[in-house]
């Protein structure tokens, strides 16, 4: 990979983590309502595949999605105003962290169900197949996710039909505060293989593995429309929540994650490939700027107004 | 005018939208080489081909989700579920999903989709084949529910529901499917949300949906050879349902009867009394009534059936104690 496109792709990387720090702090602040799940040591499976993606692919997307929606090209300052519940926000402060969306970018919706985007991805990629331009859909889901009745009735149809999607599985170890290992009796790989999908793993943290799996991967299925598994081993740093302590994880376990961390890894691979450290600065620096306008557009952004509160439930108002 | 069945009249709805709109497409169980458990879908396999008309693998989460995701990339899906309890496997797509994207992505989009699926007893189809769940759709803010009771409606509101731009729910009910009627020749949508007075009436109210319609016509027959005229309405569509048409009918009959094959506790009935009894609290000559099953899983056998399913005498029953 040439270094102006690892630096790319690490650009993208430093966006997610800054903003997911800059949300946190947010969050500790009392400026984030609700919950916040996030995707800290995970950002190189979203930018790895989105690199291989246009805006009229479809994504979707779960409870930790931040990463997918960024990578997908939607706007920071919307992004950070959803989070925030303001009027300003991609979904008018209605959805927050788990519902974001920008269906002008392919981006089909955060989750909270875990799963559930399974189908809806599923159902894109029908849609795009029957549309005949070769784009494709992709869907992130966790291990967790696993276990969930719909993955298996999606892997079904996806291979019966001959569905452009591709199964992106972050494996990061963790069904919410269990091991997943304690969840499933199967593996990935082996439910591909039952299902006759083609499976790819890759070490979900280095960034330039999950591309050019990514890139393979959808410029096959383009071509020839056909469902693929992608498997990433990552890692969540973070809680399931921010506020979750993760007392059930050894500590030792947590700070050896800074070894795999993504961010450092695509940062050592730039330096091999000639990057400098000033060039590292200077994305730093630009990325830094750029979400602390986000951010301050958001904190000064108008809250929703109570007065809208049965707005868009519907498309017309009928009867 | 053409004398239609109330099946082919949803047939006859599916293949005119399908022309219409190439997006249009049919995903469900056994829906395109066996033309569907109950011939809804017939021939429109070899007529527009399996890239319009998908059969699908038994699995009703999956395809009601596939309906959200297509909906959501350009399409107008309409799924077929076999029968209406088996929607309870698609609930999170409908409920979580296809009914909250418009309002929790701010607006962005909408996700037209319908899903089609019949209700109701008389079949002798048991407790897992009988059920009457619309109160479930109805109770969820950005779907929609519409109930034809007659051919015509059957093919009227589908069209409406496939032309809408957010998610309908189409129920239909199995033991009206070999049920004729008129088509008119025009062939046109018929708005949801607006009910129709079937036979107008000075005395009392019957408000209906779906097979007790025709109970409440043999209710107000009985009734009319007493001397006593009973309105008789069709709702036609529950969420949204026709509260104008039904106080406007309560101003001028004062007296209220709601009959549904529902189980009667906590159903659509409950909702349409409890309006008017605060919006036409005045108007009320006597209590407002509800006719509906009674509060146990639909049985099997026949006796028990015919037992369990309200019929005209119960309305008339009901009509009587109002009125008295």
């Amino acid at each position: 990979m040439k270094l102006e496109d690892r630096a790319k792709l690490h650009r993208q990387m430093l966006v997610i983590r800054r903003a997911e720090e800059r949300l946190q702090k947010l969050f500790s602040d009392g400026h984030v309502p609700g919950f916040l799940h996030l995707s800290i040591g995970q950002e190189a499976v979203p930018v790895g595949v989105s690199q291989a993606l246009t805006e009229r692919d479809t994504v979707s997307s779960n409870h930790r999605g931040h990463g997918h929606t960024l990578a997908k090209g939607v706007d920071l300052k919307g992004f950070f105003a959803e989070i925030l519940g303001k009027a300003t926000g991609l979904c008018k402060g209605r959805g927050g962290s788990m519902h974001v969306a920008d269906l002008s970018k392919g981006m089909l919706g955060a989750n909270g169900i875990v799963g559930a985007g399974l189908p809806i991805t599923t159902g894109s990629a029908l849609a795009l197949k029957m549309q005949g331009q070769g784009h494709v859909a992709v869907v992130y889901f966790g291990d967790g996710a696993l276990a969930e009745g719909v993955l298996h009735e999606c892997l079904n149809l996806a291979a019966l039909w001959k569905l452009p999607i591709l199964f992106v599985c972050e494996n990061n170890g963790w069904s919410e505060f269990s091991p997943t290992e304690r969840q499933l009796a199967t593996s990935l790989d082996k439910l591909a293989k039952a299902f006759g999908i083609q499976y790819s793993a890759v070490d979900g943290n280095v960034v330039a593995e999950v591309a050019a799996a990514s890139t393979r991967l959808v410029k096959a299925m383009r071509k020839t429309p056909a469902p693929a598994i992608l498997e990433c081993s990552t890692t969540r740093v973070r809680g399931h929540f921010e506020g979750d302590r993760q007392d059930y994880r050894d500590g030792d376990e947590i700070a050896s994650l800074s070894e795999r961390d993504p961010i450092r890894l695509s940062a050592s691979a730039m330096a091999k490939a000639g990057g400098t450290p000033e060039m590292l600065a200077e994305i730093a620096d630009a990325v830094d700027a750029e979400i602390e306008a986000a951010t301050q557009a958001a904190l000064e952004a108008p809250l929703p107004s109570s007065a809208d509160i049965l707005a868009d439930v519907y498309t017309k108002v009928a009867g | 005018m053409a004398e239609i069945r109330y099946i082919k009249a949803v047939n006859q709805a599916l293949a005119d939208a399908m022309e219409a709109d190439p997006t249009v497409f049919l995903i469900g169980e056994d829906i395109g080489a066996a033309g569907g458990s109950f011939k809804a879908t017939r021939d429109l396999l070899e007529k527009f081909g399996p890239e319009r008309v998908y059969d699908s693998p038994i699995s009703e989460a999956a395809i009601t989700g596939m309906a959200v995701g297509a909906a959501l990339t350009g399409m107008r899906p309409v799924v077929e579920i076999m029968f209406m309890d088996f929607t309870t496997l698609s609930m999170d797509m409908l409920v979580n999903q296809a009914a909250k994207a418009r309002s929790m992505f701010g607006g962005q989009g909408s996700v037209p989709m319908v899903l089609r699926t019949p209700h109701g007893g008389g079949l002798n189809a048991g407790p897992q084949h009988s059920q009457c769940l619309e109160a479930w759709f109805a109770h969820v803010p950005g779907l929609r529910v519409v109930c034809p009771s007659n051919p015509a409606d059957a093919y009227g509101l589908l069209r409406a529901a496939i032309d809408d731009p957010d998610p309908v729910i189409v129920v239909e009910n199995k033991a009206l499917y070999a049920m004729k009627g008129d088509l008119p020749d025009d062939r046109e949508p018929i708005e949801i949300g607006k009910g129709r007075i079937v036979r107008p009436g000075r005395d009392a109210t019957v408000v209906s949906y779906g097979a007790a319609v025709a109970m409440a016509e043999t209710a107000a027959e009985t009734m009319a050879e007493e001397g006593i005229e009973v309105e008789v309405i069709d709702l036609r569509s529950i969420q949204p349902w026709d509260e104008d048409l039904v106080l406007e009918s309560l101003t001028r009959t004062h007296n209220l009867v709601v009959a549904h094959e529902a189980v009667e506790a906590f159903g659509v009935g409950a909702e349409i009394v409890a309006r008017m009894a605060d919006i036409g609290f005045d108007q009320l000559d006597g209590p407002i009534l509800r006719v509906g099953a009674p509060f146990a899983p639909s049985p099997f056998g026949k006796t028990l059936e015919d037992a369990y399913r309200p019929d005209a005498s119960r309305i008339v029953a009901a009509l009587r104690r109002t009125l008295a």
